[in-house]
């Protein structure tokens, strides 16, 4: 019962810009675990619409380090290769993790990276942790190839800068952005799988013996995009680590983040949680370390 | 008679292989030619008045075929409830609905329906179908609709549909003579089953131009009374067949989707269309758990004595009857059941709202009044400062206590080897200490453990009739064909009544060949699986088939081999001297004759039919333990085993299936499930993401104990198991989180806000909310 009129399959970029500017209705799959949710739930935007599968294009594969230390990683990798990926492990734990974290076996098999970004879910799981190792999205299109900050991806909720035919194909994470970080993220769901976060938080933090040195947060589902925390960011840098400054850290957190009341939660509880996830992922983070 | 020790053995369900290849065909699965699909229009508003259809647009829809309105169909008012007709009108279910209507006592009422060539053609037509409506106040809770004001959800009754009071006593008096008197509110959410495969069913009209349904049903005989009234046919025009099921939980105890499917059939020529709900569909508009209020005060004394009990009850029925006041009046006699009082008084009123309607769910009521007694009873051991196991043991009715409430004695009641064994088994002493210790440590997190009890008949008898009947017919293998209207629903019955038919008769179990499909054609009556009756009843229609079946065939050997047939038994297949084993002759070759000798052939097939009047009470208890997050309310379920009193045990390892599923439901209903609306009586969470089941991540390793005994009435010692388990999870949860953070929380689910409001209100100063 899904009311999706055609499919191709592209086996480059070229092909994708080709069929995208033959028909600019038509919308890209990769995994397809949003794509045909959103169809069954006749979401307009992907009801009554051809699909366009990238799965097969080499240019959105791969997990690598380039010489300079750069990690790169394809928008077409899965959650469970991700999560396994010795490279991930080594530089980027805290991604590993959060994809660990998705759905239920089925889904990691089948969803993509690039697929959860390009989602634009305020929850995406693997989106905490992107934004705190500042990745770089490289989008490329029929004009050309783009490397936009994943913090400037978005729109809005389900809304990215992504025009009709773009293609999202890799992330890029720069040494100086995951090195002596340790990381820890805290989905906070009402079931330990098969679940969207209510809220999430991803820590990123650096320490010298017993004092921060760098501190980057990320929240899901406490506003209309993942939302960096740079008020409790700002703060943190070179306060000692005692519960004092964490209590705080939670509660400038409250500057940023835009916690909202629905059938699920109210804002005073989102806001409460908002105020002790990041002190207990930081905590979390360097008990690893 | 010999025992031959099929019953108690861990026998793999008959259906096992055929369920793992692929090749169990439930109903969706059978290719039928030129099929149609049908699709019902639901109403986008709670309560109100359909004052126009615009269908010209939908009409236009490539694909679709037919378009129904309510007036197109018989406006024969029906019940859906999956219970046995009664002959006397005044104790049937009332009747209060039509297939389709224009009067939108829920939301997703069934106002129109599609029929297409496709699915999503029918999909799209719903889509392009104008609806105008007058709408009504609408009325979320049974206070609201029985305000002096409201209006009526059905014209020709009042909003509390049904008002009852049992018990014995005087309360007012037991609770002037109490040390304490807890007064509690108490409240329920509406649960879903959720059950793996949603409502389908696909009707045309046969051959014999009658009608064939085909359907994911509980109670096919019953679902062919419902069909035929519904749609004005005689009850023998409509033939009911029921494959596999993914499950039911006694949401498919309920007629839904069939009569429509055949009146969309008839609509039709008599062509073939099939109702296939979707998830959303199922979850939301078909039946649910009633969600039931309860305002409770206890009064107890300082030695443990339960001086009174006095329980109002309000049951929140949705906006159809369905099984209407047989839910939430039910509670006061397994009250009785379970516990010693001086005086109780159980007052319970059942009321039409504008939500889901409510119907069969597994516990039948039990889940909601033990969550409530149980609740209220581990507080007032905590207020006189008694032990939670040593008050219900002090309190706790003993074995042949006879129930004045149901005129039941309760032979064989064993819920005090339950709390004496349940506690060692579970280390309830040293978990307790291990908590002590862990709370000392001050860290972020609480640990507590909890016990609930819980009561609960076999079948329905005093209240409702039980019968069911059996066939077995001889094969010339010496294999034996069992025929029963009893219902296989994935819980595994056709195994356990194999094994019963194999146990008397005295052969192997895998003698005995049953089948996928019940055929109200073919298949002796049954009113189906509801009650936790079936492994009971039909397996006195077994046994009685069976002994009858053994009797001919012995009866054969004696005059073939002229001996008496008192000498000889069958075992393993065997025809067998009584006195010194040596085999005389088999059933196989018995068999064979019976269908092949030129003098004496004459096929071997032997019915039952029984009417049973009588009950055997089981029981049990939970016990549990929690680690609760005091900064977020999130509670981790640590351990859960659950100790049944349930007779003799068919199958083990069935029955820990049953233990085990049932444990996972309840711990969803104590912590995480309930259909939610918001104001104008929308519901919110109808689909598998936002309605939380749990999953295998979110519970421990479930353990289970039998207390085992042979029930003295039960056909083969046994009693309840199905629906038991549903009843004291919730409860011994909420005890254990109570034990660990010092709250105890009368609402459920637990959910992480709630928990923290609830800590948070628990640490204000007195007199601030
Ligand atoms: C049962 C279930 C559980 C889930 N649980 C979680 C969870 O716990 N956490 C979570 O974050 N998500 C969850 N999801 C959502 C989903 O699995 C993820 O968002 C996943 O990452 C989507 O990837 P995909 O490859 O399947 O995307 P698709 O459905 O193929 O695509 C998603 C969107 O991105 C676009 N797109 C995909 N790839 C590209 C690209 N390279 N360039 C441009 N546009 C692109 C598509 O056009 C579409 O709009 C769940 C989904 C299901 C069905």
């Amino acid at each position: 019962m899904y009311d999706i009129t055609d499919y191709h399959e592209a086996t480059s970029l070229a092909e994708v810009f080709k069929l995208a500017a033959a028909d600019p209705k038509a919308r890209i799959v990769a995994g397809g675990t949003d794509t045909l949710v959103k169809s069954w739930a006749e979401v307009p935007a992907f009801t009554g619409i051809a699909l366009i599968g990238i799965t097969r294009i080499p240019e959105l594969q791969g997990i690598v380090c380039q010489e300079d230390g750069t990690l790169i990683i394809g928008a077409l990798n899965t959650f469970v290769t991700i999560e396994h990926d010795p490279l991930i492990q080594k530089y980027t734990p805290l991604l590993s993790q959060a994809v660990s974290l998705v759905g239920g076996p089925q889904t990691r098999h089948m969803g993509t990276i690039g697929g959860n970004i390009c989602n634009a879910g305020p929850a995406a799981d693997s989106a905490p942790a992107l934004f705190t190792y500042n990745t770089t999205c490289e989008i490329q299109g029929p004009d050309g190839v783009k490397n936009v900050p994943i913090a400037d991806f978005y729109r809005g909720p389900g809304q990215t800068i992504l025009k009709p035919g773009e293609v999202l194909t890799r992330f890029k994470i720069k040494a100086g952005d995951y090195q002596d970080f340790h990381g820890h993220y805290t989905k906070f769901a009402r079931r330990n799988a098969l679940d969207i976060a209510n809220l999430s938080c991803a820590a990123l933090v650096k320490v010298q013996g017993e004092q921060i040195r760098d501190l980057r947060l990320c929240f899901g589902a406490a506003g209309p995009t993942p939302l960096r925390m740079p008020v409790a960011e700002s703060y943190a840098k070179g306060k000692p680590l005692t519960d004092a400054t964490l209590a705080q850290i939670g509660q400038l957190c409250l500057q940023d983040t835009h916690d909202i009341t629905d059938w699920r939660d109210t804002k005073a509880f989102r806001d409460h949680l908002v105020t002790v996830l990041p002190g207990r992922d930081i905590t979390a983070a360097l008990r690893g370390a | 008679m010999a025992q031959k020790h099929i019953i108690g053995q861990a026998e793999s369900r008959w259906d096992a292989i055929a369920k793992v290849k692929g090749q169990a065909n439930y109903t969706g699965d059978f290719p039928i030619k030129n099929l149609l699909h049908g699709k019902i229009l639901h109403a986008t508003i709670a309560h109100g008045y359909v004052t126009s259809y615009d269908i010209s647009e939908a009409e236009k829809v490539p694909g679709v075929l037919k378009i129904l309105l309510p007036e197109d169909l018989p406006q024969i008012k029906y019940s859906t409830a999956g219970h046995p007709w009664n002959l006397e009108p005044k104790k049937r279910d009332i009747e209060d609905r039509t297939m389709l209507t224009r009067h939108v006592r829920v939301y997703g009422d069934d106002i129109g329906a599609v029929i297409a060539k496709t699915p999503l053609a029918a999909k799209q037509a719903l889509s392009k179908i104008k609806v105008t409506y007058d709408t009504y106040p609408v009325y979320l809770t049974p206070k609201q609709a029985m305000a002096l004001d409201a209006k009526r959800i059905h014209e020709e009754r009042d909003n509390v549909i049904a008002s009852t009071a049992v018990g014995f006593g005087d309360v007012n008096q037991g609770l002037d003579e109490a040390d304490f008197v807890l007064h509690r509110q108490l409240h329920t959410p509406v649960q879903l089953h959720a059950h793996l495969e949603n409502q389908v069913a696909t009707a045309f009209q046969s051959e014999d131009q009658r009608y064939t349904c085909i359907s994911s049903t509980q109670i096919p005989h019953i679902c062919r009374r419902i069909v035929a009234q519904a749609n004005g046919l005689p009850w023998s025009l409509v033939r009911v067949k029921k494959p596999f099921i993914g499950g039911g939980f006694g949401n498919k105890q309920d007629v839904t989707i069939e009569p429509l499917a055949v009146a969309m059939s008839k609509a039709m020529g008599g062509k073939p269309v099939q109702i296939n709900l979707t998830r959303e569909e199922s979850l939301a508009y078909t039946r649910t758990r009633h969600a039931i209020d309860y305002d409770v005060k206890l009064g107890v004394k300082k030695d443990g004595t339960i001086t009174a009990l006095d329980m109002q009850v309000l049951s929140n029925q949705g906006g159809y009857a369905s099984h209407g006041h047989a839910i939430g009046g039910k509670g006061g006699t397994f009250i009785n059941a379970l516990y010693k009082m001086n005086s109780l008084n159980y007052g319970a009123k059942t009321v039409y709202t504008n939500i889901a309607t409510a119907g069969a769910m597994r516990g039948y009521g039990m889940p909601q009044v033990i969550f409530a007694l149980e609740c209220v009873i581990d507080d007032a051991a905590d207020k006189i400062g008694m032990d939670p196991i040593e008050f219900r043991l002090k309190n706790h009715q003993p074995d042949g206590f006879y129930n004045e409430l149901s005129h039941t004695k309760q032979q064989d009641f064993r819920i005090g080897d339950c709390l004496k064994q349940g506690p060692e088994a579970f280390k309830w002493q040293a978990k307790v200490q291990q908590a002590k210790a862990f709370n000392q440590l001050q860290g972020p997190t609480r640990r507590g453990v909890g016990i609930a009890a819980f009561s609960f008949g076999t079948a329905t008898y005093p209240f409702g009739l039980e019968t069911s009947g059996a066939r077995l017919i001889l094969l010339p293998d010496g294999s034996f064909k069992l025929m029963v209207g009893a219902t296989e629903i994935g819980q595994g019955a056709d195994t356990a009544l194999s094994q019963m038919a194999a146990d008397t008769l005295g052969v192997p179990f895998e003698s005995i060949i049953r089948d996928a499909i019940t055929d109200t054609d073919t298949d002796p009556f049954d009113t189906g699986a509801y009650a936790s009756r079936q492994t009971y009843i039909a397996g006195y229609a077994i046994r009685d088939a069976a002994e009858k079946m053994r009797k001919m065939i012995i009866q054969r050997a004696a005059a073939t081999f002229d001996i008496r047939g008192e000498f000889m038994d069958i075992v393993d297949g065997n025809i067998v001297s009584v006195s010194d084993g040596d085999l005389i002759t088999t059933v196989k070759d018995m068999a064979q004759a019976s269908y092949f000798d030129w003098q004496t052939a004459k096929t071997m097939v032997a019915e039952s039919s029984v009417n049973i009047h009588n009950n055997s009470y089981a029981s049990g208890c939970t016990l549990a333990e929690v680690e609760v997050d005091l900064q977020t309310g999130k509670i981790k379920l640590l351990s859960l085993m659950n100790v049944h009193d349930s007779g003799k045990i068919i199958n083990p390892l069935l029955a820990a299936g049953q233990v085990e599923g049932g444990m996972a439901m309840s711990a969803g209903y104590g912590l995480n499930e309930g259909l939610v609306y918001d104001e104008l009586g929308r519901p919110m969470n109808n689909n598998l993401l936002d309605y939380k089941l749990p999953t295998t991540m979110d519970l421990p390793d479930l353990d289970e104990i039998f207390v085992e005994t042979k029930d003295p009435l039960g056909p083969y010692g046994n009693k309840a198991l199905g629906e038991n388990p549903t009843c004291s999870p919730a409860p011994a949860i909420r005890n254990a989180v109570k034990n660990a953070v010092g709250v105890g929380i009368d609402t459920i689910p637990l959910t992480p806000e709630s928990v923290y409001d609830a800590l948070q209100a628990a640490k204000a100063p007195k007199g601030v909310s």
